[in-house]
C-alpha cells in the first residue's frame, strides 16, 4: 500500500502548502475607536471660497499653482472630482437657499471605518490608522488599482502620466500634521468654520445638536454617521442627501460580503484541505489495480 | 497509452498563418515596450473613473478562465482515472502553462509598478482580507505547479539525448543524471502536485468572481451577485473541455493530423451537464435577487446578458445534447467555440460592461494600443504553443505514425 502512504503525504503536504501561503491577519488596523478623529462638513456654512483646495495643494506639495488659481468660483459648478493633483474639490449644488445662491460641498476621501480600498489592497499599502486617517504607502503599492475599483465614493486617483513610479493619490487627512498635533490644512484655513475637526464621537453629537437647534436649516441626517459602516468625515446638508452628489449607501461596510466569502472559503483552511482530501481519496478509490503500473510509467 | 504516443510534431514553423501571427505579435511587443517607457496614461484609455480595462478583462480574467482545461483534464484523467482521455492531458497542460504565463505578462503591462509584482510573496505585506491577494498567491503557486507538471514532458524529450557542444560535453553525464533524478523524484510525488493544482484552480477561479463583489454600487444588477464566485468556478469548469476540443481540432487542422474524434466527442458529453448546472445557478440567482427585471429593459447590458447566456451557454448546450452533433468535427468545433466565446463574454461583461463609475462622464473603450497589445499577446501565445508542440512531446500521434525524422531531428536539436 505504498500509494496510500503517498496520498497521506499528499494531505499533509497540501496543508503545509496552503497554510504557508495565505495565512494572513483577519483584520488589520480596522478602527472603530471612539477616540478616532473626524471632520464635520457643514454645507450650509460653506461659501465655496476654495481656500481649502489651496491649503490642500500647499500641504501636500501638489503642483505649484498660484493661490489666484483657486479664486475662480465658477469651476465649482463643474462637478469636479478629486484627481491626482487635487485631493479635495468644492462643488456647488442646489441647497434651496432663499437668496438663490448655490450651496457648496467639499469632496475628499471619507476615511471610512471599514474602508473598501484597505480591504481590496493585496499588499497592505492602504491602511486605516486607529487615529482615523486611511494612509497610503507607495513603497508597497503594485499599482493594480483595485482600491479605485472598490472605493464607493470614487476617491482614489492615479498618476497615469507617471511611467515609472505612479502613485495612488487621495486625501491623507493630513496624517502627518495630525501626528504633530495640528489640524488638517483645510480645516485650519476654512474662514467660515464650515469644517469642524475633532473626535468623531463629539462631532456626531455636535451634528445632531445643530440639527435640533436649527431644524429648518438642516435635513435630519448626518451623512457618514452610518453610511458604509461609518466614515470619519461627515456631512450636514440643507437638502436631502439624495439631491447632493454623495452616493446613497446603507450602513453595511462595503467590503463585508467579499470578506465574508473570503474568510468562509479559508476558515481554518478547512475547505481547501477538505477538497484536497476528497480529491486524494477519489484518486485512490477510483483506481483499479491493473492501472497502477501504467500510472507509474507516466507522471504527467 | 499503448495506442498513442506523444511526440514532437514535425511541421514547418512558418506558414502564412504564423507569419501573420508573428506580425501581430511584433506590433504587440512594440506596444508593450512603449507602455513600459511611456506609462499607462499615454497608452491606455484608463482613467480615475475606469481603473480597469481591456487588459484586466481579457489578458487576465479571460486568460485565467480559458486556461481551465489544464485542471479539468488533470482531474478527469489523474484523479477520476478516465484513462481514455490521457492524450488530451498534455496539450491542456501546455495551454494552461502558457495561458497563465501570458496572464502574468499581461498583468505586468497593467500594473503601474510592475516591478513590485512580487510583493504579495513578502509575509509582512500579506493582506488576508483582499480577494486579489488570494488570487495573486494562488496564481503564483499554480503557475509553479504547472511548470513542475511539465517537467516530465521536458525530461522525456531530453533523457538519453544530452549532447552539449565542445568542452561542455563533459557535463553531459551530470545533466543526464540530474534529469533522471528529477524524473524519478517527480514521478513519485506528482500526484501531490496534480491534486494541489486542482485545489488551487478551484480557489482562484472562484475568487476571480469575488473581485467585483466589492463594488456593489458600481456593478449592474444582472452581474452583481454574491454567487459570483460559484458562477466563475462553474463557468471555468465548463470552458475547460471546450478549450481542449477547440485547440485539438485547430491543431489537427494546422498539422494535418486526424482529429481524435472518439476522445473529443467523449469529452463533449460532459459539457452539457456542466453548462446545464451553470445555467440553472445563473437563472436561479437572477430570480432570487429579483434582477431578472433588468433583462427586459432593452438596455445594452441586457442585450449583452442575453448574448452571453443564449449564445454562449444555451445554444452550445443544445447542440452538444444531440449525439450526431457530438460526432461531427464541425459541430463540435462550433459548440466549443460558442462556449469559449460565452465565457469570455461573461468575463468582459463582469469586468467592463457591468462596471459603471458613480460619476461617469464618459464610457470606456480600449485604445488602439490596448487592443494591439492584447492581440499581440494572444498571437504570441499561439506561436509559443506551436513552438512548444514542435519541441516537446505534447500532441499524441496515433501509434505507428511517429516518423523516424522526429528521432533524427531530436538528435540534431539536442546537439545544437
Amino acid at each position: 500500500m505504498k500509494r496510500r502512504d503517498i496520498l497521506k503525504l499528499a494531505g499533509a503536504g497540501g496543508v503545509l502548502l496552503l497554510s504557508g501561503t495565505a495565512a494572513a491577519g483577519d483584520t488589520q488596523g480596522m478602527a472603530s475607536n471612539d477616540d478616532a478623529l473626524g471632520v464635520l462638513v457643514d454645507t450650509t456654512v460653506c461659501i465655496g471660497c476654495r481656500k481649502c483646495e489651496w491649503a490642500c495643494n500647499q500641504a501636500n506639495a501638489l503642483s505649484s499653482r498660484d493661490s489666484k488659481a483657486f479664486e475662480d468660483k465658477s469651476v465649482c459648478r463643474k462637478q469636479r472630482r478629486p484627481v491626482d493633483d487635487a485631493f479635495t474639490v468644492v462643488n456647488a449644488f442646489d441647497g434651496r437657499r432663499s437668496d438663490g445662491e448655490p450651496s457648496y460641498m467639499k469632496i475628499q476621501c471619507m476615511h471610512c471605518f471599514k474602508p473598501a480600498c484597505v480591504s481590496a489592497c493585496l499588499v497592505g499599502a492602504l491602511r486605516k490608522t486607529p487615529e482615523g486617517p486611511v494612509t497610503y504607502d507607495s513603497w508597497k503599492c503594485m499599482g493594480c488599482r483595485y482600491c479605485m475599483v472598490a472605493c464607493p465614493f470614487q476617491i482614489p486617483a492615479y498618476e497615469y502620466s507617471d511611467p515609472l513610479t505612479p502613485r495612488v493619490r487621495k486625501c491623507t487627512f493630513c496624517a502627518e500634521r495630525l501626528g504633530e498635533g495640528k489640524k488638517p490644512a483645510c480645516v485650519e484655513i476654512c474662514p467660515n468654520e464650515a469644517l469642524t475637526f475633532g473626535k468623531r464621537r463629539d462631532l456626531v453629537m455636535l451634528a445632531y445638536s445643530r440639527i435640533r437647534q436649527f431644524p429648518d436649516r438642516y435635513v435630519d441626517h448626518v451623512y457618514g454617521e452610518n453610511e458604509a459602516g461609518g466614515t470619519s468625515w461627515m456631512y450636514l446638508s440643507p437638502v436631502d442627501f439624495t439631491k447632493t452628489e454623495l452616493p446613497a449607501l446603507n450602513s453595511r461596510p462595503i467590503p463585508e460580503i467579499t470578506e465574508t466569502i473570503q474568510h468562509g472559503v479559508f476558515r481554518w483552511f478547512v475547505p481547501p484541505v477538505l477538497l484536497y482530501g476528497i480529491l486524494g481519496l477519489s484518486m485512490i478509490s477510483m483506481k483499479t489495480g491493473d492501472q497502477d503500473k501504467k500510472e507509474d510509467d507516466n507522471g504527467a | 497509452m499503448a495506442h498513442d504516443v506523444a511526440a514532437p510534431v514535425q511541421a514547418p514553423f512558418f506558414t502564412t498563418g504564423t507569419r501573420i501571427l508573428a506580425a501581430i505579435a511584433g506590433i504587440g511587443i512594440a506596444v508593450y515596450i512603449f507602455r513600459l517607457i511611456a506609462g499607462l496614461g499615454m497608452v491606455t484609455n484608463l482613467d480615475n473613473q475606469y481603473p480597469w480595462g481591456l487588459w484586466i478583462a481579457i489578458d487576465v480574467a479571460c486568460g485565467v478562465a480559458l486556461a481551465a482545461g489544464g485542471f479539468t483534464t488533470a482531474a478527469l484523467v489523474h484523479i477520476f482515472h478516465q484513462e481514455k482521455y490521457h492524450p488530451v492531458v498534455r496539450p491542456a497542460l501546455l495551454t494552461a502553462l502558457l495561458g497563465y504565463t501570458f496572464v502574468v505578462i499581461g498583468l505586468l503591462a497593467d500594473l503601474g509598478r510592475y516591478y513590485n509584482v512580487w510583493h504579495p510573496m513578502i509575509p509582512f505585506m500579506w493582506q488576508g482580507n483582499s480577494v486579489l491577494f488570494e488570487v495573486g498567491i494562488c496564481v503564483m503557486i499554480y503557475l509553479t505547479v504547472l511548470y513542475i507538471e511539465f517537467v516530465p514532458i521536458a525530461t522525456e524529450r531530453f533523457k538519453g539525448r544530452v549532447h552539449l557542444l565542445g568542452r561542455l560535453s563533459v557535463f553531459d553525464r551530470l545533466i543526464e543524471w540530474a534529469i533522471t533524478l528529477a524524473d524519478k523524484t517527480l514521478g513519485r510525488v506528482m500526484s501531490l502536485f496534480i491534486i494541489a493544482g486542482v485545489v488551487l484552480s478551484c480557489l482562484h477561479q472562484s475568487s476571480l468572481g469575488t473581485l467585483m463583489v466589492i463594488a456593489p454600487t458600481k456593478m449592474h444588477p444582472l452581474w452583481y451577485t454574491p454567487m459570483s464566485p460559484l458562477l466563475f468556478l462553474l463557468s471555468a469548469i465548463a470552458v475547460g473541455f471546450p478549450m481542449v476540443i477547440f485547440e485539438s481540432i485547430l491543431a489537427s487542422r494546422s498539422f494535418k493530423l486526424k482529429p481524435e474524434l472518439d476522445i473529443l466527442s467523449g469529452l463533449a458529453r460532459f459539457i452539457p451537464v456542466i453548462l446545464g448546472l451553470y445555467l440553472s445557478v445563473k437563472i436561479i440567482d437572477l430570480i432570487l435577487r429579483g434582477a431578472w427585471v433588468y433583462l427586459f429593459d432593452g438596455s445594452p447590458a441586457s442585450l449583452m446578458y442575453f448574448l452571453e447566456l443564449g449564445g454562449g451557454v444555451l445554444l452550445p448546450l443544445i447542440i452538444l445534447m444531440i449525439p450526431k452533433a457530438r460526432g461531427s468535427v464541425g459541430w463540435l468545433f462550433t459548440a466549443a467555440a460558442l462556449v469559449i466565446g460565452g465565457v469570455a463574454l461573461n468575463r468582459i461583461n463582469v469586468f467592463l460592461v457591468a462596471y459603471t463609475p458613480l460619476y461617469a462622464t464618459k464610457t470606456y473603450f480600449p485604445s488602439p494600443f490596448e487592443i494591439a497589445l492584447t492581440a499581440g499577446l494572444i498571437a504570441l501565445l499561439v506561436l509559443a504553443y506551436r513552438a512548444a508542440v514542435m519541441i516537446f512531446p505534447v500532441i499524441a500521434l496515433p501509434a505507428g505514425v511517429r516518423p523516424m525524422v522526429v528521432e533524427n531531428k531530436n538528435k540534431a536539436l539536442a546537439g545544437a
